[in-house]
């Protein structure tokens, strides 16, 4: 955290100021490992396996806050006979289509409940698959449109819905309840088998567990805090439910000083997925509609409004943004020209489009402020993409190495590509930045803050506003009096903003108006709960309404901490409603009463009969912490009493995922795509639903006990330092950062430098089946063999800053990166299984000769590294 | 240092830096306290210092020491982030209690495998006696209203005394240039009532800008907090107004000796014993005047 986010870290030093205990878990030792307590070095990608440890460690000494997981989870709901964990089936749970590489989740569900399976066929697909060869095993890979992928894809951000509360045993005693099942589950994660596989001795593993247990329920709390490189994993999703299984279990969420803090890696990167550039979210996650399931706005939130919570009120929601969007045109009469939302017709996740990008299937593109030729796995595919467009348009402040790979790509010195025969027209747009135009930033507390512009940008730089107003302006006037029923989504859109200036530069604040939403009257309302299903209000992002409450841009309101409470409601706005903690109904006891005075935050007045304290209770605002709702109930009018996850169907935090996550219920250890290490815990070596794209240009290794395996003894992991921003546009092109950080480097242990006669200072080649790229060697004690199953297991550390352009220059980490992803949000793995060599990289034709030497040697195919189930 | 008591003002301690300058009304001496017992090693400092400074780029190479490639202050670099690992000097491995929660019967010595990353962002520690200040020949160092040493360029001649002078090695010239140059303070930041760029930009205030006199206050109570929390390796570096400097406007927590982070153990300033110098000098000159004019009338006496 110190490393990514050094100004945000300065609140926990301030927490550390006040005695908190700060514990760093990182493969390698960076500098928040040197401010911390407690530094615990695991092998990388060994995650899920350590935090086991810990959930087992809560249960098996049941240190668990009992009170709150009876009454806030679902430990107590009853799961169905026929479900089946990785004990029962050596690594996989029941319910795996090895053919089609994909989840039916029906024997998770709840016992009796009666919940729809998105897995059963609503979803068709739409395209075969585009793996490599035509092979038959590949069916279900290349990241083919599938139902795995598309039916996560569709959820939204309500997660999946089930209908009717399950069965509860309160004694949490019955053989399938979630409590004993997850007891049963993590019970294999012992303190020998976390160092087994994490390679941390035992007793540090227990220091933790100590730690984190003894400062947390009912008067003390513990708070997670990751950097997104978390979520950079095959089972990344599943990393970050094993971290909310075990905060839900030592209450820990809901709760000030409690949570799970995702810290996002760009500004506003939260904002980025709140109002979506995500292929499969429409503005504040609601599902974006697939082609075949969602032929009309009625199958789109229908079953939605059955459900209890408040994703039951989700067609107020996708009817205001339909209205924001196409004003007078919408109508009740025309489904509020629902017609005209794009669709989802499989997946169309970033390197799914990459890789259609390189077979010649994307004609044209548009890179806004992304960098993919550095910062994306398997960059070389990447830049084989770019190549193979018509056309390119790039936003960014910089001349960026996906803007110029024409000349410089490492592939043209190799002799892969030839600027020559490269037909991409590549058009550059310089891009404002932050300083030079209004608008908010997002944080990942969900805070929206206004910036002011403080300078005009330079020269033909312009507002990414200014872009797209201009843009859809003069498209519109191409297509004006069109009769073509395909323009009309254009020609109908509200595009009417003011403009400012010698550039006319729309006015940012008009534009979050309109994303707060409108009334009947034309006036801003102020809460998502004033929306309406029938056309007379609109927002254009549900959960931002309230941002422009009063008329006035609530996200502007700066004042200062010392005059307001310590919540701080008034320094700009957070969503929803400006509320700054989620699910704060479970900082009080199930009688509404705080746990602890210490603990106070959001509790029940009975003699108002509301909710109240030091924030806005997230919470149906008069709802008697007794309440139970009717069976008939439905939406907000279903949330019980003590039920705090209100956007959950149940109300509950889910220990046990009956539904929504594509691989798995519960999360269990599996090794990384690629790894030296055979999975210690059973024959199932990797995640078998994640996504792998069986190409010549993203080639695997073999793993663990597989031979060739020893040809890539190496486990890498990639990461950012303090000096660089992601892949380099604002960094290495400016002087006084890159005289910080000047070029690439690799950082191992000096163990690994005696293994392979690596000279501090010197040249490194490091190799996977990608390709090969060179790096100086920084020989550091920060780095250590650990000693994993047994035997000693080497790191190799890689930031993935560097590229060829700009004054810092480097190889791009990136191109050793395969695509492998996580299933649930198509992230890459940024660990893997490599080489590392004393010496500069072959130059030219002969590195190719020398990569391919590595694979001859391998055994590798394009099926390597592939398999669903471990044969 | 005897010689502070005595009233020499190249020496020891000096109440009012400012005022012994000429400054009739000025306001308090300010000065950097830096605690590097916080420092996450972000080097914003640096980068800010150049940002408003105007300081150029002044080279991009790895030079291998851990994550520092500022390598040492100098006539472009103002703010220098050390970075140093050091082995066997990490926090106990292990909790000093035994597997069942008991104390442990003797707590667990650090595990010699451990490490531990000292980061420390050093700059001029404008001290109250100044070899750059009182060895400039054009007057271009001078000591400004609120105690700090400032050179000016367009004044400098690029004579280079101040180099040597300095006990630190913070003044250097710039190649190309010919000038010299350093820390100024942020003189300009100062007098708009602002703070000096480092201090505000640095994310753990680990970089504290202030009333010395109050730094001071702060630091003890630090150091204190630090022993009672186990920490007894805590220590301040430049405090003291009786050092060899008589004390610096920029002090340091440090968590090791001095020479670890790359600074003096004992620095005294240059110019310490430059009345001692003149006085002996001057009684030189007197003996040989005396000598001289004895030869010349003994060999008078001799000719006659």
């Amino acid at each position: 955290m110190a490393e990514a986010h050094p100004v945000g870290f300065q609140w926990v030093m301030e927490a550390k100021k006040r005695g908190a205990t700060v514990i760093h878990v990182d493969p390698r030792f960076t500098r928040t490992s040197a401010l911390a307590d407690v530094y615990v070095s695991l092998r990388a990608g060994s995650d899920i396996a350590f935090l086991g440890g810990l959930v087992n460690y809560v249960l098996e000494n049941e240190l668990d806050f009992r009170e709150y997981v009876v009454a806030y989870t679902n430990a107590a709901a009853i799961l169905r006979e026929d479900y089946q964990g990785p004990d029962d089936l050596d690594g996989l749970f029941s319910g795996y289509d090895p053919d089609g590489r994909h989840y039916d989740s029906t024997t998770w569900q709840y016992e009796g409940a009666d919940t729809p399976s998105p897995g059963s066929g609503e979803m068709t697909e739409t395209e075969p698959a585009q793996g490599a060869g035509g092979d038959p095993s590949a069916s279900r890979v290349g990241g083919a449109a599938g139902r795995a992928a598309s039916y996560g894809d569709t959820h939204g951000s309500g997660g999946a819905a089930i209908t009717g509360k399950p069965r509860r045993d309160e004694t949490l005693q019955h053989p399938r309840c979630v409590y004993q099942v997850i007891k049963r589950h993590f019970a294999r994660y012992t303190p020998e088998v976390v160092s087994q596989v994490c390679g941390v001795p035992e007793d540090q593993f227990l220091r933790v567990a100590r730690e984190m247990t003894e400062n947390s329920g009912r008067e003390r709390t513990t708070a997670l805090c990751y950097a997104v490189g978390w979520t950079h994993h095959s089972v990344g999703a599943q990393y970050i439910r094993t971290a909310a299984i075990l905060q839900a279990l030592l209450g820990n969420i809901g709760r000030p000083g409690g949570g799970i803090l995702a810290l996002r890696g760009h500004a506003s990167i939260q904002g980025s997925t709140d109002i979506p550039t995500l292929f499969n979210l429409l503005p504040g996650y609601i599902p974006m509609p697939h082609a075949n399931a969602h032929p009309d706005l009625e199958s789109l939130v229908g079953d939605e409004e059955k459900q209890a919570g408040f994703w039951g009120n989700m067609r107020s929601y996708v009817v205001s943004l339909l209205k924001s969007w196409y004003g007078d045109a919408a109508t009740a009469d025309n489904d509020f020209c629902y017609g005209w939302l794009p669709r989802l017709t499989g997946n169309h996740g970033t390197y799914q489009t990459v890789a259609d990008m390189a077979d010649g299937k994307v004609k044209g593109y548009f890179l806004v402020g992304e960098n993919p030729a550095v910062g994306s796995a398997n960059a070389k595919m990447q830049r084989r993409g770019l190549a193979s467009l018509d056309w390119l348009v790039v936003r960014d402040l910089v001349m960026i190495e996906s803007a110029t790979f024409w000349r410089e790509a490492p592939e043209i010195e190799t002799g892969e590509m030839r600027t020559e025969d490269i037909a991409t027209e590549v058009f550059v747009l310089p891009a404002a930045a932050h300083t030079e135009k209004d608008g908010t930033f997002t944080n990942t507390q969900r805070l929206l803050q206004w910036h002011h512009k403080a300078v005009e940008p330079p020269d033909d730089a312009r507002s990414d506003l200014w872009f797209y107003f201009h843009l859809g302006r003069r498209i519109r006037e191409k297509l004006a009096g069109s009769t073509d029923e395909r323009d009309a989504p254009l020609l109908n859109l509200t595009w009417d903003y003011p403009t400012d200036g010698p550039t006319a530069d729309p006015s940012a604040d008009a534009v979050l108006r309109e994303i707060n939403g409108t009334g009947p009257d034309g006036s801003a309302l102020s809460a998502y709960t004033e929306l309406k299903a029938d056309g007379s209000t609109r927002s254009g992002c549900w959960i931002y309404c309230g941002v422009y409450a009063d008329e006035a841009n609530q996200a502007a309101r700066r004042k200062p901490g010392q005059e307001q409470t310590w919540v701080a409601p008034e320094w700009g706005w957070a969503w929803p409603a400006n509320r700054r903690m989620l699910y704060n109904r479970a900082a009080a006891d199930r009688d509404g009463n705080p746990w602890s005075e210490r603990k106070r935050y959001v509790w029940w007045d009975a003699k108002a009969g509301k909710w109240t304290g030091e924030d806005v209770p997230d919470f149906i605002p008069d709802r008697d912490p007794h309440y139970v709702p009717p069976e008939s109930a439905t939406g907000p009018d279903a949330i019980a009493g003590d039920d705090p996850f209100v956007m959950q169907t149940d109300g509950k935090a889910w220990l046990f995922a009956p539904q929504g996550v594509a691989d798995g219920p519960l999360p269990t250890h599996y090794e990384p795509p690629e790894s030296p290490v055979a999975n210690p815990l059973y024959r199932q070596q990797q995640n078998p639903a994640r996504e792998v794209y069986p190409r010549r240009d993203n080639l695997l290794h073999p793993s663990g006990a597989q031979p060739g395996s020893e040809v890539f003894p190496y486990v890498f992991t990639t990461y950012r330092v303090t000096e660089h921003h992601t892949a380099g546009g604002m960094s290495r092109t400016l002087p006084y950062l890159s005289e910080l950080q000047p070029e690439l480097f690799v950082e191992i242990s000096p163990a690994l430098a005696d293994e392979r006669k690596l000279q501090h200072l010197g040249w490194a080649t490091v190799v996977t089946a990608r390709t090969a790229i060179e790096a100086r060697v920084l020989v550091t004690d920060r780095m250590r063999p650990l000693t994993v199953d047994g035997r000693t297991v080497h790191q190799v550390g890689i930031p993935w800053h560097w590229g060829p352009g700009g004054l810092s220059r480097g190889d791009a980490a990136n191109d050793l990166v395969a695509v492998a992803l996580d299933p649930n949000v198509h992230i890459q793995d940024k660990v893997g299984s490599c080489d590392i060599r004393p010496g500069r990289r072959p130059r030219g034709p002969a590195l190719l000769e020398y990569v391919e030497e590595y694979r001859r040697r391998a055994g590798i195919t394009e099926l390597t590294g592939t398999e669903g189930v471990t044969p | 240092m005897s010689q502070a008591s005595t009233g020499n003002r190249l020496s020891g301690p000096l109440h009012d830096v400012a005022g012994e300058a000429g400054h009739e009304h000025h306001p308090p001496r300010m000065g950097f306290f830096t605690d590097t017992s916080v420092c996450i090693g972000c080097k914003a400092c640096e980068v800010a210092c150049k940002e408003w400074n105007a300081v150029p780029e002044d080279g991009l190479s790895l030079s291998g020491m851990s994550y520092d490639n500022t390598v040492s202050l100098g006539a472009s670099t103002w703010r220098h982030v050390a970075f140093i690992e050091q082995i066997g000097h990490g926090p106990p491995a292990t909790e000093p209690f035994a597997a069942d929660g008991a104390p442990a019967e003797t707590a667990e010595p650090a595990n010699p495998g451990d490490i531990r990353w000292l980061m420390s962002s050093d700059v001029c520690k404008h001290c109250t006696h100044a070899a750059c200040l009182d060895v400039c020949p054009t007057g271009s160092l001078f000591r400004t209203e609120f105690g700090t040493v400032v050179v000016q360029d367009d004044i400098c001649n690029g004579c280079g005394y101040c180099v040597p002078a300095c006990p630190y090695g913070v003044i250097d010239i710039r190649p190309g240039d010919g000038r010299a140059f350093k820390c100024t303070l942020c003189y300009d930041r100062l007098g708009a009532g602002l703070e000096p760029a480092c201090a505000k930009a640095c994310p753990t205030q680990s970089i504290q800008f202030g009333e010395l006199d109050e730094l001071r206050e702060r630091a003890a109570d630090r150091v204190e907090a630090l022993h009672a929390a186990g920490r007894p390796e805590a220590r301040l570096y430049g405090e003291s107004p009786d050092d060899g400097v008589g004390g610096d406007g920029a002090f340091f927590l440090l968590l090791d000796e001095p020479e670890v982070y790359g600074l003096p153990p004992d620095p005294v300033v240059t110019t310490r014993d430059l009345g001692a110098m003149w006085r002996h000098a001057a009684a030189a000159a007197g003996t040989m005047v005396v000598a001289v004019g004895a030869a010349f009338l003994t060999s008078r006496g001799r000719r006659r």
